[in-house]
């Protein structure tokens, strides 16, 4: 393959190409050819997306497959993509989802099946723009977008109060986003430009950066979701089809981290150096408060959404304690490994979350209840499906050897290097989080067969068995050995932390 | 007296336009309701013909000719050009309109081609006198229009309306123009910019009564524009006029308002732009909430389109107060945009109307994507855009502006905007919902003839395609000013 060949533009512009061609040519009558070349489609781009990671030079932060062309002159903006050890996970953790979302979603969405298709392909394709865009324009399309094929997905296959939620999310993220647009263009008459990394250089005041941030803050935190604005999310979720559930949580919550790493840290360093206590708060907040009100949660949707807020805690808390550790021991090691284990938590998180959503979805596709108290004993009829998911509740609790401990593990530990007080708070994590899910499985899974409806399941069938399967693996081979992907991440944070460790003042 | 023949070429757009207008108006005499496409075909011809002659003016730089009072340059040709696109489009669009309401008289042809005729003087005007002679005819015919069904009777409210509260703005920018006279004693729009640059760079020389001209202008331009608080004919003009007109009226003007916008307080009142700065400022925030917040309400389409235009024109003058160049060509961009969406957005009311029937009904957009999943999505697109989402031109449009406005250092005024652009979001969003979420409670399949379904889904295409590629449009407008 030659060395300038356009491969992040193949991997973002193949699906959207390959969505629109759906639309152009589905019927009802051929919905099998459909769902095929969706499939093809998705595994094409998935295959791109490899070909990224095989090429990818482990030994620098550099960015990498850069491209450049100039798109609006007029404003300085330019088409420029580029990767980099955070960046590249990601992107390999799109399109793994996406394709596990049309195999997900193959005989259980007969409605319109081609343009559910379509939209999440076309979405996996901004979702990729989102995480290759230097140009900060580009990213705030490609960011924008997104919410397009998501408020569809939302409003046409979602549950019936599936309105209120659409309309919900699309505002809380539309608003905070307008406001990251208007810092934007301040940092453009300041820098002279829309390059990201020309932003990472730019010299800025104290209060212009805090202003700055806490713009950011807006458009990021209502992605993570952090408290208190993360109350979209449950409801989104609850009304989401399943595959909607998996993409919001596996890629589109990491959205908000990443443009943290992207944008904030390295634009606005001083400023948050300067407000670290209000993140770690928020984070703590997260962690603990959502914690407990996971554990009252009657609807499995509900309880995982609340999970994902708490378990997204602590992927900031992981970003935002730097500073401390860096003070406290004066050294980045103990900072790298707070920040890699707040990227491992993300996608662990991606994985498991997918995972536990589409096991709600198996039980909703057979009964149409999100209920805990709908269920009960489902171990006795769907054997295999009961061992996967129990699987998945204990690596979302944080068992040793599945991906969710890796990550919560790396940032508490480098936590009590900053602060016992706050280690001890996102420690209790390990105790509520394994409370709320693992009394979710025993409410659902384990026991006598509580009803008739229980008693007529059928165990999953082969597709679902490997989507499930894949995942399990996924989850159980980034617990046992995250090295691969920690190679990966490692000169990229490390040079992330040397930059935001300087005073831009 | 010597008569001295003045320079006829770059008004030779303007005396074609003329001259075929009274054709039409003669030719139409002879035609029958049946033979009547004689004076669409025409009318379509005397657009495209005019553009040409408009294309091919010599703009290396700006002629003046009529002593003066008529100017050509790129801005004026650039706005001119869209004036055609957009009327050749309104006609396309409203031709099965018409012929299904007993509207199909050659009036409603020849008064449109009258109003474009005020349009381009009003762009090209040079004078006081020019730009009070462009605007008259443009509204006249455009009163006209509106009571053109007289049996309505919320049309010849809505014309009633329209006429008494239009007479009143021109009184008043009458009045404004007189004062400038008296102050600078000139009609010229150079004159009256040199004599003005000069009281303004000598202090204490500060004359009241040019503010007062200022104000007088500004309340007339902005009454023309809809902007709050002489925004009160919009929405009852949109509602009550035939949906044709309403087309009309809620696109190629606004590009002529533009122009009257730029020559008057650009051109002429430059150098009192600390002075009309603030006016602008409070106007655009009070059109951009008013609008957004009124829209909410709204069940009836047009009226909900009347509204966002209110907003848009907020939205609009967000650029001009900057008094920066960068900022002039943002607003020529996004002037151009608007009516390119409004278009559509009132294209796609005429799409799902019929006979008998007008789809101007929030409810009738209910389940679209079922009915005609393509439609949807074309209007999809312009409901995106009008709420500013890329990847559609509405995007840039707006972001355009904000660059603007950050340039000159209103950082808050520009989070004041985009806070407003979320509330507008919220009933773009619906009609979404009402297209995609929603089950039609009418299945009949759309009547629509074919060059309606093409010039619908070049109007969609096209906001989508601006929205991918918005360099070849914006470098047309940053140019056309930058003389």
């Amino acid at each position: 393959m030659p060395a300038d060949f356009p491969l992040l533009s193949l991997a973002i512009w193949l699906p959207i190409a390959g969505g629109l061609l759906l639309l152009a040519t589905s019927s009802e009558q051929r919905v099998q050819h459909t769902r095929l070349l969706a499939l093809i489609v998705s595994l094409l781009t998935f295959l791109c997306t490899v070909l990224l990671y095989t090429h990818f030079d482990h030994t620098t932060h550099k960015m990498q497959f850069a491209e450049q062309l100039a798109w609006i002159p007029a404003f300085d903006i330019n088409y420029h993509l580029g990767i980099d050890g955070i960046s590249l996970p990601l992107i390999l953790l799109t399109s793994f989802t996406t394709v596990l979302v049309i195999i997900a979603g193959w005989e259980v969405i007969s409605y319109k099946s081609a343009q559910y298709m379509a939209a999440f392909l076309i979405m996996e394709g901004l979702m990729i723009g989102v995480f290759s865009a230097l140009d900060a324009i580009l990213f705030y399309v490609f960011w924008e977008g997104m919410l397009i094929p998501m408020f569809l997905i939302f409003g046409i296959w979602g549950g019936p109060n599936r309105v209120y939620a659409a309309v919900k999310f699309f505002l809380y993220t539309f608003l905070g986003s307008v406001l990251m647009l208007v810092a934007l263009l301040y940092l453009y008459f300041s820098a002279g430009s829309f390059a990201i990394l020309d932003l990472h250089q730019l010299k800025i005041g104290i209060t212009a950066q805090v202003l700055i941030f806490l713009a950011f803050l807006v458009a990021f935190a209502v992605k993570v979701p952090m408290w208190p604005v993360h109350t979209w999310l449950p409801d989104a979720h609850v009304e989401a089809p399943t595959g909607g559930s998996v993409i919001l949580a596996a890629i589109m919550l990491k959205m908000g981290a990443y443009g943290f790493l992207r944008f904030s840290l390295p634009i606005t360093p001083d400023a948050s150096h300067e407000l670290d206590w209000l993140m770690i708060l928020l984070s703590l907040i997260a962690v603990v408060y959502i914690g407990f009100v996971a554990l009252v949660q009657t609807d499995m949707k509900k309880l995982i959404a609340y999970s994902s807020i708490s378990h997204m805690g602590f992927v900031t808390l992981g970003f935002f304690i730097v500073f401390m550790i860096f003070e406290q021991t004066g050294s980045t090691s103990g900072a790298v490994m707070a920040l890699e284990g707040g990227l491992v938590q993300m996608i662990s998180h991606g994985f498991v979350s997918s995972a536990l959503f589409l096991c709600v979805g198996v039980l909703y596709d057979r009964l149409h209840s999100r209920e805990i108290s709908a269920y009960g004993g489902v171990a006795n009829t769907m054997p295999v499906f009961a061992s996967l998911m129990v699987l998945f509740a204990l690596a979302n609790s944080g068992l040793p050897g599945t991906s969710g401990f890796v990550g919560e593990f790396m940032v508490i530990l480098s936590t009590f290097k900053a602060n016992f007080w706050f280690a001890l708070l996102a420690g209790t994590t390990l105790v509520l989080g394994a409370a709320y899910t693992l009394w979710m499985v025993k409410r659902v899974i384990f026991g006598a067969v509580t009803n008739d409806g229980v008693a007529g399941l059928k165990d999953i069938n082969a597709r679902e068995a490997l989507v499930l399967g894949v995942l399990a693996a996924a989850v159980l081979g980034l617990g046992l050995w995250p090295a691969p992907v920690l190679d990966i991440m490692h000169p990229s944070v490390q040079h992330l932390l040397q930059h935001i460790m300087q005073s831009k003042l | 007296m010597d008569f001295i023949l003045p320079n006829f070429a770059p008004a030779m757009p303007e005396i074609f336009v003329l001259s075929m207008a009274c054709i039409i108006l003669i030719v139409d005499l002879f035609l029958t309701e049946h033979t009547r496409v004689v004076t669409y075909l025409l009318s379509l011809i005397t657009l495209i013909a005019a553009a040409v002659l408009t294309a091919n003016l010599d703009t290396t730089e700006p002629v003046l000719t009529f002593s003066g009072t008529f100017i050509n340059d790129r801005m004026a040709v650039v706005l001119k050009l869209f004036i055609y696109l957009i009327t050749f489009v309104v006609l396309v669009y409203s031709h099965n309109y018409l012929r299904t309401r007993q509207l199909y008289q050659g009036e409603y042809f020849v008064l449109i081609l009258f109003a474009v005729l005020g349009m381009m003087v009003l762009v090209s005007a040079h004078s006081l006198l020019t730009i009070y002679l462009g605007l008259e005819l443009l509204s006249l015919s455009l009163y006209t229009l509106v009571a053109l069904r007289r049996d309505s009777v919320s049309a010849s409210e809505a014309a009633m309306k329209y006429f008494v509260l239009g007479a009143l703005a021109s009184g008043i920018l009458l009045y404004g123009l007189s004062m400038l006279y008296g102050v600078t004693g000139s009609l010229d729009i150079g004159t009256i910019s040199h004599h003005i640059s000069a009281t303004v760079a000598t202090p204490g020389q500060h004359s009241m009564v040019l503010v007062f001209a200022l104000v007088f202008v500004l309340v007339g331009v902005l009454f023309k524009l809809g902007a709050v608080p002489f925004h009160m004919w919009v929405p009852d003009v949109y509602h009550g006029a035939p949906t044709s007109v309403a087309l009309f009226i809620g696109t190629a003007p606004k590009i002529a308002a533009f122009a009257m916008l730029m020559r008057l307080l650009v051109d002429g009142l430059g150098d009192l732009h600390s002075e009309w700065q603030t006016m602008i400022i409070i106007v655009a925030i009070l059109s951009m909430a008013a609008g957004n917040i009124i829209a909410i309400a709204q069940t009836n389409l047009k009226r909900m389109l009347a509204y966002s235009a209110i907003a848009h024109v907020g939205f609009l003058l967000l650029g001009i107060l900057s008094g920066t160049l960068n900022g002039y060509a943002s607003s020529m961009f996004y002037v151009i945009v608007y009516a390119l969406m409004s278009l559509g957005g009132f294209g796609m009311i005429i799409l799902l109307s019929r006979a008998g029937f007008e789809a101007d009904r929030l409810e009738d957009f209910k389940g679209l994507n079922q009915r005609s999943p393509w439609f949807a999505f074309m209007m999809l697109i312009l409901m995106f855009s009008m709420a500013g989402v890329p990847p559609t031109v509405g995007f840039y449009a707006k972001l355009a502006v904000l660059q603007a406005v950050v340039e000159a250092d209103l950082v808050w005024l520009a989070v004041l905007a985009v806070v407003f652009s979320v509330i507008g979001a919220y009933y773009y969003l619906r009609i979404i919902k009402l297209m995609y979420f929603d089950q039609p409670d009418d299945v009949a399949p759309l009547a629509a003839g074919f060059d309606m379904r093409i010039a619908m889904s070049a109007n969609g295409l096209a906001i989508l395609g601006l929205g991918l590629f918005p360099s070849g449009l914006l470098t047309l407008c940053v140019t056309a000013l930058n003389l």
